[in-house]
């Protein structure tokens, strides 16, 4: 295996996982405010197709990530409305949010199925100019990837580090006492889901307009879900979701790369790599006593009425 | 602790005192409870105001009403003269109403500072947490708690977490303090340096409600005290005009029997000898050191300790929904430890678990379904594989009647049954078999006067019979009524084991925090 060959690796993994990043630290605001969110799916193919959407029509990248990013806020507040207004199950309304986005996502992007569009622009860094082309043509990166780890940072702060932070966990933990503490439930968790949304918004603006550049009918194709199992594998810990979204992707990557190589193992059990070691790892880590998930996780908040 | 609050004790002497708090005419109302029947009392400045009722009587349904917490149905608030209506706790913080809640209202996976911050509402002292961490802390100086504001919750005793609870309401700064049953998790000693602080912030210009069903704290330390009964308004006395026997009076409506102390010897052969047990919580930290005790038949060995000192443990491990590590169960002289739950139900042993709506019953399954839960396979109770239904009735039915389940049907769901008759249904289902030995934790608990006086009467027969029975309460009066020995367990061990003719209630105070060590 070349040098080339394992940073063509790193290279598709940082690609390919930025969005699944975005996805993940979006999940992880929601459920540490008490929320599953099982309809990543579909917020994601929301955002994507109509981010997209935008982006061709006005050829304008950045206008087509900003709408992007509010259409998975606003799919989002759908799902507040159910589970924290109208208190519904969060799951049922999760699968039915998903189910809507697919639906949906296919209307709006029905007649951009092979569009070409500008995406967002490469930015190459200074340094590595000097570098033969085809090396640092690897590393020439959007600006949304560039920004990733500086919004998993931004996360990271705003829960352990600021009051608002504080009381989101709060509600997570115990919305009763979170109410009792002077805290408001209800809008905190919409809080919660809106800036959710926006970074899952985000990360589906990656992959329409900057990553695969192009709309196709479920294009995420199960990232929302991996997001969701990316959530537990990082202990809903914002900086834990970069290792592991890079380990995830790095995987995927590996293995295409193992196919490509014309190695005799079947394609479809090489496709399972990514899958297999994520078991490894949660078998590894998942034994632990002290317990990470936010202890309220999934349940309605009822109020004092 | 403004300086005009301090002011209040003086101005009191020379003119009739103002109030603090004045509610009117006060409605709460649950589906199908009336929680608060109008009420009204006044809280005056610089007193401490007793809240007394027995469990069920809508004392904490009113505080929490005060408190912005529930909203009530009718009725209206001033507070220092001025009307008030609050429609969450952050209006009653603001206007400097702190309370400290029945049941602790902490983030467990928080530490105490995080905790403090969570309840600290943004002022012109700006959002930094030094601040506040120095504030707490001089707090903490002040009321000589030495607690670690670093540590997690769930790493604190009760004792801790109850003073943690205090502070963090007093970091505001309010005029009024409620306090609903802060002594309940307390070890006497705890209690009177509760009682002490209370005096300095008394002194410090807070007024305080106290909300208790122990009449000795009512004497002890209120001014006035305000009586309340299944939700209505019995009065407002000033403590000194009164004596223990009226206030209870005032609370249950009728004379209580008072149950005599056991001076009996008992001499029975061992139903249950325990020996080196140790084990561990769900969060793999060791609860159970190394117990040894023996129950004898038709004895009551009382378990005193503050909660959290390892009884939950000790009765999963007893009853087998919880492995030991090391140690051995034996039972009737035959070694059961490593048996399952159902074989220890069918060689005769009972189980009043602390939680009756988790542990003990299933919500959503009738009374007689509950009846005969865990003893479906009996054969009077089958039919080959299926539940024999006419003999499920007969049997609910004779429950029903014997055990005095206040209920028209055998029907209708456990959920729907008071506290009292949801017990009666453990009760019914636990001892109506031919048992030897009985573990009872925490039976009373939650449960008003009239069942818990059924409750002892029950536990007494079942001693007198010749049932063995390991009782734990956090009552230490009624423990100390009913047993014939107490053993005190402290950090997963019983530091002593002592006759109850001899106990008294400082020695055992002091062997519950671990002050003193046991003869054994």
């Amino acid at each position: 295996m070349t040098l080339l060959s394992v940073l063509g690796v790193l290279s598709s993994a940082i690609f390919s996982g930025t969005s699944l990043l975005y996805t993940t630290l979006g999940e992880i605001i929601d459920q540490r405010s008490g929320i599953v969110n099982l309809g990543l799916e579909g917020v994601m193919l929301v955002s994507a197709s109509s981010g997209f959407a935008v982006t061709a029509i006005t050829d304008n990248p950045y206008l087509g990530v900003l709408v992007s990013i509010l259409a998975g806020a606003l799919m989002n507040m759908i799902l507040g409305f159910l589970v924290i207004s109208r208190r519904a199950n969060q799951l049922a309304s999760g699968l039915a949010l998903m189910f809507f986005g697919f639906g949906l996502s296919a209307w709006i992007g029905r007649s951009y199925v092979g569009a070409k569009i500008n995406g967002l622009p490469r930015i190459s860094l200074p340094g590595l100019s000097n570098l033969p082309v085809l090396y640092s043509s690897l590393f020439n990166f959007d600006l949304l990837i560039y920004l990733v780890i500086p919004a998993a940072i931004l996360v990271w702060w705003l829960l352990f580090h600021t009051r608002w932070g504080l009381g989101l966990r709060a509600v997570g933990e115990n919305a009763d006492t979170a109410y009792a503490s002077g805290r408001n439930p209800l809008r905190i968790r919409y809080q919660a889901l809106f800036v959710g949304g926006l970074l899952v918004g985000l990360g589906a603006a990656h992959l329409s307009i900057a990553y695969t550049m192009n709309w196709t009918e479920y294009m995420t194709a199960g990232r929302g879900f991996i997001a969701v199992a990316l959530v537990i594998f990082s202990k809903w810990n914002p900086l834990r979701a970069i290792v592991g979204a890079l380990l995830f992707s790095g995987a995927v990557a590996f293995q295409l790369l193992l196919q490509s190589s014309g190695i005799q193992i079947s394609p479809f059990l090489l496709d399972t790599i990514p899958y297999i070691l994520t078991i490894l790892v949660l078998i590894a880590w998942g034994g632990t006593p002290k317990h990470s998930a936010p202890a309220s996780l999934g349940r309605v908040y009822q109020g004092t009425e | 602790m403004s300086t005009e609050a301090s002011a209040i004790p003086q101005f009191k002497e020379i003119s009739s005192p103002d109030p603090v708090l004045e509610i009117h005419d006060l409605t709460k109302r649950f589906p199908g409870v009336l929680a608060n029947d109008h009420i009204s009392f006044e809280v005056r400045a610089g007193e401490t105001h007793g809240l007394l009722g027995e469990n069920g009587a809508g004392k904490s349904t009113l505080a929490e009403c005060i408190f912005g917490y529930y909203k009530p149905d009718s009725g209206s608030f001033k507070l220092n003269g001025n009307a008030v209506s609050f429609d969450n706790p952050t209006d009653a913080l603001h206007a400097g109403i702190g309370m400290v809640h029945q049941h602790f209202s902490l983030i467990e996976s928080f530490t105490v500072l995080e905790n403090v911050l969570l309840g600290y509402r943004p002022s012109s002292e700006g959002l930094k947490s030094s601040n506040v961490e120095a504030r707490f802390t001089q707090l903490l100086e002040v009321y000589g708690v030495h607690i670690d504001i670093d540590a997690r919750v769930s790493q604190l005793s009760v004792g801790e977490l109850q003073w943690v609870e205090i502070l963090k309401a007093l970091i505001y700064d309010v005029d009024l303090l409620i306090l609903d049953e802060p002594t309940a998790v307390l070890t006497p000693q705890e209690t009177d340096r509760l009682f002490q602080a209370l005096e300095r912030m008394l002194s410090e210009g807070v007024s305080i409600i106290l909300i208790t069903h122990k009449l000795r704290e009512v004497m002890e330390v209120t001014d006035r005290v305000t009586v309340l009964r299944r939700g209505k308004l019995v009065g407002t006395v000033n403590t000194e005009d009164v004596t223990m026997t009226d206030l209870s009076r005032m609370m249950v409506g009728r004379e209580i029997e008072t149950l005599c102390r056991s001076n009996q010897v008992v001499n029975g052969d061992p139903v249950l000898e325990v020996q080196g047990l140790r084990a561990l919580n769900d969060r793999g930290q060791l609860k159970l050191k190394n117990v040894n005790f023996t129950v004898s038949e038709g004895e009551i060995l009382g378990l005193a300790g503050v909660s959290g000192n390892g009884q939950k443990e000790l009765f999963e491990v007893l009853v087998g929904v919880r492995r030991g590590e090391k140690g051995e169960i034996i039972f009737d002289g035959k070694n059961i430890t490593g048996t399952l739950p159902n074989a220890r139900i069918s060689f005769g042993i009972g189980y009043i678990p602390d939680d009756r709506q988790r542990t003990g019953l299933v919500g959503g399954f009738s009374i007689g379904e509950n009846l005969i839960l865990g003893r479906q396979w009996e054969p009077i109770f089958r039919r080959g594989l299926f539940t024999s239904q006419d003999s499920i009735n007969k049997f609910a039915k004779e429950s029903i009647a014997a055990f005095e389940i206040d209920s028209p049907s055998h029907h209708r769901l456990v959920r729907q049954l008071s506290g009292g008759n949801q017990q009666k249904v453990i009760i019914a289902r636990e001892t109506s078999k031919s048992l030897r030995l009985l573990l009872a934790n925490q039976p009373t608990r939650g449960l008003d006067v009239g069942a818990i006086e059924y409750v002892t009467r029950k536990l007494l027969e079942l001693r007198d019979s010749g049932v063995g029975i390991l009782l734990a309460s956090e009552d230490l009066e009624e423990l100390m009524n009913l047993s014939d020995r107490i053993a005190v367990i402290f950090k997963g061990e019983i530091v002593d084991i002592i006759p109850c003719a001899d106990a008294n209630i400082i020695e055992i105070g002091l062997l519950m925090s671990g002050a003193k060590s046991g003869s054994q």
